[in-house]
């Protein structure tokens, strides 16, 4: 038996190891080629001259580099809060409720902002702005772009902690309502708790979309709205020194970090 | 059962599921039974039968589409569960597994609104009851399937519910541990005193620890006794069926005194069967006779006659299978003595039949 698993095994077949390779080296070789050269001591991007740390001590000494930090982290947290507020509720919705007239639209409705074309989302967006501000004049500043971000990230959010839900043994929260717990405490002792790693994927997957976000938040943005991505975006209009490999890399450690803390929760919490 | 009350009183429940476009299926259909105090009830019956249906709604998870369901007096009905005095022993467990052996036993009572230290007491005394206090600060899936039932038995138990429901909790046991905790199980029903619903697709689990014992079929209660009246007293061919294994023969009746019938059996010979009131004393008839209540002998010492086809050895006893005159297949158990355990019957000889008397039971339809 176990030979016959071995000639079976897709690593096995012809070619599989080699496709593999290049898939690899197609998707890793140029962000591997960034971060080498951020770590250059000359003043090119094309061209290695040395090994050194200078381009990230001009990062972190870049005004504008704090200030678009601080913007980033703004909108991606408050974004990230609210839109997992409402992703949970809205999987709850989804999944805890008997089956209602217009449950599917609902739900094609929470997925939309996947499926629509970014530019659209933004144009769209960008007009809805001017149009409350063009009519109440009501402009949020930043909240403008934290109110785009939240809409966008719900899906993201939504989508882990439904696929939790739907996995849970739905036992489990009959055996709390047959132990006294009504729906609130049922919900609030095992359906929460039970749920936190599909939450925290969902939070992180949230976070990593609204902090990258490049489309939308450059048509919303108004002045002094510069996030990271429009940093570096509007440096590259600049002649380009590594510092903006530099701090693509750190962008890229952020993210890779979030990744990892997401996958790291809803593996302990699966054993 | 000296004690009558009745604890539950189910009064023509029914459970009807519609689905749009498709024939409404009854799951129970007008299920009428009542369940005593202290009492050891099974619902017994195969898959599909409604045991689970009519568990649900006394428990809460489900509502009847008519009819009453009755605690002590009270109708609940249209209870959600958790204001139902009742638990509920879950066929997977369903322990919560981000809690720990003690939380989980301790859930119910702190949902109650308890106080911690009575919480704790009865917690330890839960632990102590199921022999768990060494387990008590593991997490579940820490614990051997065995032990997982014990403690959902002691999660059910520690509110003290009025009644404790059971859906066929043993079925993921292997063998060993089921026939341990058949006994286990009818020793916490005793030493608590609690009326047990226990609902089962095993009639050995059935017979092994019920007081009383309803087989269901097809949404409905065929039969409602003892696990003696249940085997010995079938009422209808399904539980004669369902129950062990039997052989039906059939006849029609000659003369009927007082529950006794004689019977001229389609394969020839003419038999005495006992019969409950009522029934019909005359036409066509199906008898039923226990394996284990006929004996294979010489063919002129037989009441019946037929040709041996088949003998299976189970080492505590064998099955023979006899072909009668007529062509009907009749099985016959005789438990096994030392030595060869030959008996001497050939595979393939004619072969008599005798039957113990008063065995033989006609059944009602």
């Amino acid at each position: 038996m176990a030979d016959l698993n071995k000639t079976l095994d897709l690593k096995r077949q012809a070619g599989f190891g080699t496709v593999a390779i290049i898939c690899l080296i197609i998707l890793y070789a140029p962000i591997l080629v960034l971060m080498i050269f951020s770590f250059n001591s000359g003043s090119q991007i094309t061209k290695f001259e040395g090994l050194g740390l200078s381009w990230y001590a001009a990062a972190f000494e870049n005004q504008e580099f704090y200030s678009a930090t601080k913007n980033t982290l703004i909108i991606s947290f408050t974004a990230t809060i609210f839109s997992t507020i409402a992703a949970v509720l809205a999987a709850i919705g989804t999944t805890r409720v008997k089956p209602w007239p217009g449950m599917s639209w609902a739900f094609m409705i929470i997925n939309l902002p996947l499926m629509v074309p970014e530019i659209i989302t933004a144009v769209a967006t960008l007009s809805f702005f001017a149009l409350i501000a063009g009519a109440f004049g009501l402009n949020f500043g930043i909240g403008n772009i934290i109110i785009a971000h939240t809409v966008f990230c719900i899906p993201f959010a939504y989508m882990p902690i439904k696929a939790r839900l739907e996995d849970m043994d739905l036992t489990l929260e009959n055996a709390a309502a047959d132990l006294y717990a009504s729906p609130w405490q049922a919900f609030k002792r095992i359906t929460l708790p039970l749920l936190m790693p599909g939450i925290a994927s969902g939070t992180a997957l949230a976070f990593i979309v609204s902090f990258d976000d490049f489309t939308i938040t450059q048509l919303v943005a108004g002045p002094g709205q510069t996030t990271l991505p429009l940093f570096i975006w509007n440096q590259i209009r600049r002649p380009m020194t590594p510092e903006i490999n530099a701090i693509s890399t750190i962008l890229l450690m952020v993210s890779i970090l979030f990744i990892s803390v997401s996958f790291i929760i809803s593996k302990s919490r699966k054993s | 059962m000296s004690n009558s009350k009745v604890a539950v009183d189910v009064r023509g429940a029914s459970r009807v599921f519609k689905a749009p476009g498709q024939e409404p299926v009854a799951a129970l259909d007008n299920v009428s039974v009542s369940i005593k105090e202290n009492e050891f009830f099974t619902l017994l019956g195969p898959s599909g039968c409604g045991k689970t249906t009519l568990l649900r709604l006394i428990a809460g998870f489900d509502f009847p589409t008519d009819g009453q369901i009755m605690l002590y007096g009270e109708d609940i009905a249209v209870l959600p569960p958790y204001k139902r005095p009742v638990n509920t022993v879950f066929q997977s467990y369903a322990l919560f597994p981000h809690m720990t052996v003690a939380q989980n036993i301790g859930f119910g009572l702190e949902m109650q609104g308890n106080p911690k230290l009575e919480i704790d007491a009865r917690v330890a005394e839960m632990l102590k009851l199921v022999r768990m206090e060494p387990m008590k600060d593991r997490k579940t899936s820490q614990i051997s399937g065995g032990q997982q039932q014990r403690v959902a038995l002691a999660r059910a138990l520690a509110p003290k519910p009025k009644v404790l429901l059971l859906d066929e909790p043993l079925s993921a046991l292997d063998y060993k541990l089921r026939k341990d905790m058949q006994i286990e199980l009818k020793r916490l029903q005793t030493e608590t005193g609690i009326t047990f619903i226990f609902v089962t697709h095993d009639q050995e689990e059935a017979l092994t620890m019920s007081d009383r014992i309803a087989v269901m079929s097809k949404g409905k209660i065929l039969q409602v006794g003892s696990p003696h009246d249940i085997y010995d007293r079938p009422a209808v061919r399904f539980v004669a069926d369902f129950i062990g294994e039997t052989n039906f023969l059939s006849g029609a009746v000659k003369s009927s005194v007082k529950g006794t019938s004689k019977v001229k059996l389609d394969c020839g010979p003419e038999i005495a069967a006992s019969a409950d009131d009522g029934m019909k004393s005359s036409g066509k008839v199906t008898v039923v006779i226990r394996p284990e209540h006929s004996n294979l002998c010489a063919v002129k010492q037989g009441q019946m006659k037929g040709v041996l086809e088949n003998a299976v050895y189970f080492g505590t006893d064998t099955h023979y299978h006899v072909k009668l005159d007529d062509g009907t297949h009749f099985m016959v158990r005789q438990q096994n003595e030392g030595g060869s355990g030959q008996n001497g019957f050939k595979v393939g000889a004619p072969v008599g039949i005798s039957i113990d008397e008063g065995t033989a039971r006609i059944l009602r339809d």
